[in-house]
């Protein structure tokens, strides 16, 4: 049944949101510490446990893929309530520090994959 | 007639966001395939009309929430809201490789600190350049262009004042919607077209939203493991904020 897909992701999400806070009541964050993301490590892991198991089936996995599908429209009407005019008129310091903070991390990327990268890359760049 | 169409969109306000987000996809992708025969995907275009609107939202009720605020799209907020969002980002994880996440480990939790680094350096240079010298309102500066939420949660916790935690906000958002706009069209200079580059990228951007935005409009397969390095980033910023990066402005600064 499609119920138990929704039901099932709905309780890694609370699960993994819910550890997310107490994390951070535990280091002492006012913050959600990785919530979202425990929450689909939990099912990555639970869900290819049940889907082996047989409990997790073909039709109660088109319940966790709907809301996948739809994740699109919902990151549009996310985009649609952020605060677009307040950070506009925050005026040019706000502005700017928002760019440069953005255009480093754009330039980090590149940087950052390179990093612990499959050694035969290195090793066939530094023969002569 | 007008008033009885206003009650049935705003007490079945959820529905009346389905349909107002659907209608606006539509549009998006008739934009898409009409003026850029595809090449512009028609998820950026539908976040830039999303955005465009929340502009218009906020400048015409003064409110934060953009198109929002103004009752007819209250269901928008429901369906874009923090619950369904989180609840659909955990749901892009179910085609996860595991593979990938694992080669991409390291390289993520790397990025994750990095990425606050890189962010807090450059809010507290461009705070500097204008004027700015006392460590308080540097590091609130500096980390608010972390995070619209580590901004605040700093200034707060080291005694900022209102207008530099206001100042921190707003870098925060700059930050999230130019990740969101800026995404789609800088990702084939930086190879960000493959899971293990998704990762960091989420860890170095680290604004759930923009990064949930952009990866959206960039390559839908690469959203969860965006999101999975992202969703640590503002704990490790709201950690890192008030403690190290304070210590050190105060070191350096006085």
């Amino acid at each position: 049944m499609i119920i138990y897909g929704v039901a099932f992701l709905a309780f890694c999400t609370l699960a993994g949101i819910f550890v997310g806070e107490l994390l951070g009541k535990l280091i002492g964050v006012s913050a959600n510490v990785g919530g979202v993301g425990i929450a689909m490590m939990l099912l990555i892991f639970l869900g290819s446990y049940l889907h082996k198991r047989g409990i997790l089936d073909a039709t109660s996995e088109k319940g966790v893929a709907f809301w996948s599908a739809i994740y699109i429209p919902i990151v549009v009407a996310m985009a649609a309530q952020q605060n677009v005019y307040g950070a506009l008129s925050g005026g040019p310091m706000a502005i700017i520090a928002g760019i440069v903070a953005v255009a480093v991390s754009f330039a980090l990327v590149p940087v950052l994959s390179r990093v612990g990268q499959k050694k035969n890359l290195t090793a066939s760049t530094q023969l002569p | 007639m007008y008033e009885s169409l206003m009650k049935v969109l705003t007490s079945y306000s959820l529905l009346s966001g389905f349909a107002i987000i659907g209608l606006t996809m539509w549009v998006s992708y008739w934009i898409s395939n009409t003026f850029t025969k595809g090449r512009l995907h028609g998820s950026a275009i539908a976040i830039l009309l999303g955005l465009l609107l929340s502009y218009i939202g906020g400048a015409y009720t003064g409110g934060t929430k953009g198109i929002v605020d103004i009752p007819l799209f209250a269901g928008v907020g429901l369906l874009g809201g923090a619950m369904l969002r989180d609840f659909a980002i955990v749901a892009t994880g179910f085609g996860v490789s595991v593979e990938e996440l694992k080669n991409a480990g390291f390289a993520g939790v790397l990025a994750l600190f990095v990425g606050v680094g890189a962010s807090f350096v450059s809010g507290v240079g461009v705070a500097m350049a204008f004027g700015y010298t006392d460590a308080v309102s540097l590091t609130t500066i500096g980390t608010g262009a972390v995070t619209y939420i580590v901004g605040p949660v700093t200034g707060a916790a080291i005694g900022a004042s209102s207008q530099v935690m206001a100042l921190s906000i707003a870098a925060g958002l700059v930050k999230a919607i130019l990740v969101m706009v800026a995404t789609p069209f800088i990702a084939p200079y930086i190879g960000l077209n493959n899971p293990r580059s998704a990762v960091i990228f989420g860890g170095l951007m680290g604004t759930s939203s923009g990064v949930a935005g952009g990866l959206a409009a960039t390559d839908p397969k690469l959203v969860p493991y965006g999101c999975l390095t992202a969703a640590f980033y503002t704990a490790l910023g709201c950690l890192l904020g008030p403690s190290l990066l304070f210590f050190i402005m105060r070191g350096l600064v006085g």
